[in-house]
């Protein structure tokens, strides 16, 4: 044909331009999230001021214990280890279409296994293997715990948003019934589990007193990331996450692939668990749930299922909440605040992108 | 170009850019009542972009858009029915959870009640005089993506528009269907309406239109407007056409001779089917006792008004439909049990008619699309490592060998013309390793030029001994390429004739239930 040519010449036109826009579109990205961010900020500094908080003396509170102080950006760092496996597991159910809103529970029966086992192994074996052992029971415990939702997904199409919150209604009642009943620590009299010796523990980074289970979270979110990014397995997923009829018309099993996601996500879920049992609290005591689940899903969503922009956006996360719980004690602002801030900026997030659209609408009309 | 008091919408330079393409550039246009407006224009000529302005999905970037001589920037989709202009969208804006029904009334006011009797008594009325019967209840993810055309044509009908544009709306129905759209048209610009129609099909332009106008790579390049239109004859017509949109002279394009490609007799057949059924839904037919084999070499015809089983013989084939009984064999191998992965590896291919719906992921890049039925396989995924080279420069090369127009290889797919997108699902099925094709419907949305090369490699497919089934609304297409035509009616093949000489009259008896 005469006009064969012409796609080669425009497409390397594109490619000299695209490498232009996409400076720009970066800059624009991120004035879309930080000024969101701010207002969010405002808004809730409103809230405050309406129930009688000075919001400058929060937010400077909040800094200050969750960032600029040298305990409190520790603290940070060590929350930031099972947020990061958390976010990590929701990037893979969500970039592949499914909701597995069951973090909790996974979570906690990860937390609870952990707290059982490893105190028990570290007595039989070295400490290194012990401590793996732990990890991946409390995986596959873990993995078991959402077979249900993902079989019924898989092969009857029902709706894992409502079976996975329903398992962790029933998951996190099963971790406590585990710690009163089954795995109490007879030499305590509060109801917990046994204790896991602080020897025995993840080893602190250097000379802080930061878990060296932020490092596995990070390696966590970062393969996680790459998996889904450059390889086959994670081009699959997303196929089936963007068009499910195309996974199918490819040949893709669908099936079975949804069991895979449903485990690597509830796995990745008890991990969080167990690296926040074996690095940092040593023991699950009963009614123990810190529902750190729930709050990751706003920032995986914030970082649109990225995993580099989700380690920005659980650091973020982890400053207001490790900042938020001194400020609660201090302020008496409860500590579920962070919680409202982090849903208002969700929403205020939500609002820009919209109203960019119609602006980038209305400014072409 | 000032603008006419006659036009009831006219386009003053519009230009409309995309990332690294102007898809319309500096377009003037007149639309007038008792008009049948045709555009015609290569794939990626710009046509539906066009339409996009005019039905208010997008804004020209510049140039304005006057509606009865005012300039009126139409905002939104919702701006353009209030303004009197309805669309039927290329590809299909339905919503697939609701019924034919609910997808009519939507868009009603939200504080009434929907008008469901009032509905139906129209429908009626239109339905009679189109001809076509449509399934009030049924929901829109059960129909045949022709099924889902009627409805569009049917909703944009039951919206009284005073312009009604459609685009490519003629691509899934049967000749006798595109008569009788062709004969409504007439009708209602008789009435006072204007019609927007695009085609590829130049004989449709030729019969049904009364002004022409020709885009080319984003610009227009030629009008035939009414007072000469009348004066020619249609091959006058066509050839014209023909010079503008290509550049060269052809006398009936269309009328490439049959070939005559010998298939040896003696061979054994290829893809065997025995008595293949299928459980009906409770809208769409199921398939009983269907039966055919192709010998290698072989093109067979499955001629059929669109949902009539296609779909579901299509999809039974390539695994994606459980068959209640029967048989499936390739090559000898009973393959009925197999997963469709399975049956693709062993060398059976499946050309969807479905290209957004299930043939491409609509975000990823033009590169990933060529390679969704492979991934993981090397050399473009080694150790399941993607290998963004390979895939990018094997990518390249189809672009160019099937002549897809895309501004990059990262492009999503979903932003090429509809042509385009369906040059990208050809290229990957006939893609090394094949044994037997199912093309459903595999010119669907071609230009002229690509539809000619895209039979042609069909033909060159068969010729290296393959088996292909080819399906296809199109008759002339069927009788340009297939040594035998079975014709489809309810889930059923009520006959087959060889394709010679009096084979278009033996199929049209078979399609009206006559016996051949
Ligand atoms: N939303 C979009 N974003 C980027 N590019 C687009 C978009 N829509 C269309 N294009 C580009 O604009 C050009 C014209 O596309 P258009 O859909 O108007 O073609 P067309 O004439 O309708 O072709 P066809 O006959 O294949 O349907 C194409 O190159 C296409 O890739
Ligand atoms: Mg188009």
């Amino acid at each position: 044909m005469s006009i064969d040519t012409a796609p080669g010449a425009s497409a390397n036109a594109l490619d000299a331009t695209s490498g232009a826009a996409t400076g720009r579109d970066i800059l624009h990205r991120l004035l879309m999230t930080l000024g969101p961010i701010l207002a969010a900020l405002i808004i809730a500094g409103c809230i405050l001021l309406v129930v009688g908080v000075d919001p400058l003396a929060y937010y400077g509170y909040v800094l200050e214990k969750g960032l600029f102080s040298p305990l409190g950006i520790q603290q940070t760092l060590t929350r930031m280890a099972p947020l990061l496996f958390l976010a990590a597991g929701l990037i893979v159910a969500f970039r592949a279409g499914m909701w597995n809103l069951g973090g909790d529970g996974q979570f906690l029966l990860g937390a609870v296994t952990a707290a059982a086992s490893a105190p028990v192994l570290v007595q039989v074996m070295p400490a290194w293997l012990a401590l793996t052992c732990s990890f991946l029971i409390s995986m596959v415990v873990a993995m078991a715990w959402s077979l249900l939702p993902a079989l019924l997904r898989a092969y009857q199409g029902v709706n894992e948003i409502i079976t996975t919150l329903m398992m962790t209604f029933l998951g996190t009642s099963l971790a406590n019934v585990l710690v009163k009943l089954v795995f109490r620590d007879p030499g305590t009299t509060v109801p917990q589990t046994r204790t896991l010796p602080v020897e025995d523990r993840l080893p602190r980074l250097f000379d802080t007193t930061i878990t060296s289970g932020l490092v596995l979270g990070l390696a966590a979110i970062i393969i996680v990331h790459l998996v889904m990014t450059r390889t086959a397995f994670g081009l699959k997923l997303r196929i089936v996450g963007a068009n499910p009829r195309a996974a199918v018309h490819a040949g893709l099993g669908v099936p079975r692939l949804t069991v895979a996601v449903f485990a690597i996500s509830a796995g990745l879920a008890g991990l969080a668990g167990a690296v926040d049992i074996i690095g940092v609290q040593g023991n699950v005591r009963a009614d123990w749930n810190p529902a750190y689940g729930l709050a990751v899903i706003p920032a995986v969503f914030l970082a649109r299922m990225n995993g580099f922009a989700a380690i920005g956006f659980v650091f973020l996360l982890s400053v207001l909440s490790i900042g938020g719980e001194s400020a609660a004690r201090r302020l008496g602002v409860p500590n579920h605040f962070t919680l409202v801030l982090v849903s208002i900026m969700l929403i205020v997030l939500a609002l820009a992108e919209y109203v960019d659209h119609r602006y980038n609408q209305s400014r072409k009309a | 170009m000032p603008a006419d008091k006659r036009d009831i919408v006219a386009l003053e330079g519009v230009t409309k850019r995309f990332p690294g393409i102007v898809a319309n550039d500096g377009i003037d246009l007149s639309i007038r009542p008792g008009e049948v407006h045709v555009l015609l224009g290569e794939n990626g000529a710009g046509k539906s972009t066009l339409i996009g302005m005019l039905s208010g999905l997008q804004q020209p970037d510049e140039g304005r858009i006057l509606v009865d001589g005012k300039p009126t920037p139409i905002t939104s989709p919702r701006h353009a029915l209030a303004l009197g202009i309805g669309t039927v969208f290329q590809h299909m804006m339905l919503v697939p959870t609701l019924t034919v029904a609910e997808n009519l009334l939507l868009g009603g006011p939200w504080w009434q009640r929907p008008r469901t009797e009032e509905l139906e008594a129209r429908v009626a009325e239109i339905t009679r005089s189109l001809g076509i019967s449509v399934k009030l209840h049924a929901k829109v993810s059960e129909l045949s993506l022709g099924e889902q055309q009627q409805v569009e044509i049917l909703r944009a009908m039951v919206r009284n528009s005073r312009l009604l544009i459609l685009d490519e709306s003629t691509s899934m129905l049967t000749p006798k269907g595109i008569e009788e759209l062709g004969a409504l048209m007439r009708r209602l610009v008789g009435q006072g309406l204007a019609i927007v129609f695009i085609t590829h099909k130049l004989k449709e332009a030729a019969a049904f239109g009364d002004r022409i106008s020709v885009l080319k790579l984003g610009r227009k390049v030629g009008e035939i407007p009414p007072e000469r239109f009348r004066t020619l004859s249609e091959q006058e017509i066509i050839s014209e056409i023909v010079e503008l949109m290509f550049g060269k002279q052809k006398d009936d394009p269309e009328a490439a001779e049959r070939p005559t490609r010998t298939v040896r007799a003696d061979a054994g057949p290829l893809l065997q089917v025995a008595d293949l059924a299928v459980a009906p839904t409770e809208n769409a037919p199921g398939l009983s006792s269907i039966s055919f084999d192709i010998r290698p070499g072989e093109i067979l015809g499955i001629a059929g008004i669109d949902g009539n089983g296609q779909k579901q013989l299509a999809e039974a084939l390539a695994g994606q439909r459980a068959a209640t009984g029967g048989s499936v064999r390739l090559e000898g191998t009973a393959i009925e049990a197999l997963s469709v992965g399975e049956r693709r590896r062993r060398g059976l291919r499946y050309l969807t008619d479905d290209r957004l719906g299930e043939g491409t992921v609509g975000a990823f890049p033009v590169s990933i699309n060529f390679f969704l039925k492979q991934v993981g396989a090397s050399p473009f995924w080694r150790g399941g490592v993607e290998q963004r080279a390979e895939i990018d420069r094997r990518a390249a090369q189809l672009v160019r060998e099937y002549d897809v127009r895309t501004p990059s290889l990262k492009t999503p797919v979903a932003r090429l013309s509809g042509g385009n997108i369906q040059k990208v699902l050809i290229a990957r099925e006939l893609a090394e390793g094949a044994r037997a094709v199912i093309f459903n419907k595999p010119t669907y949305g071609l230009d002229l030029a690509n539809t000619l090369a895209s039979r042609q490699r069909i033909r060159d497919t068969a010729a290296r001994g393959l088996a292909v089934l080819l399906i296809s609304t199109d008759l002339e297409e069927l009788l340009s390429m297939c040594d035998r035509i079975a014709v489809i009616a309810n889930g059923s093949l009520v006959g087959t004739v060889a394709n010679a000489d009096d084979a278009r009259t033996k199929v049209g008896r078979l399609m009206i239930g006559l016996a051949a």
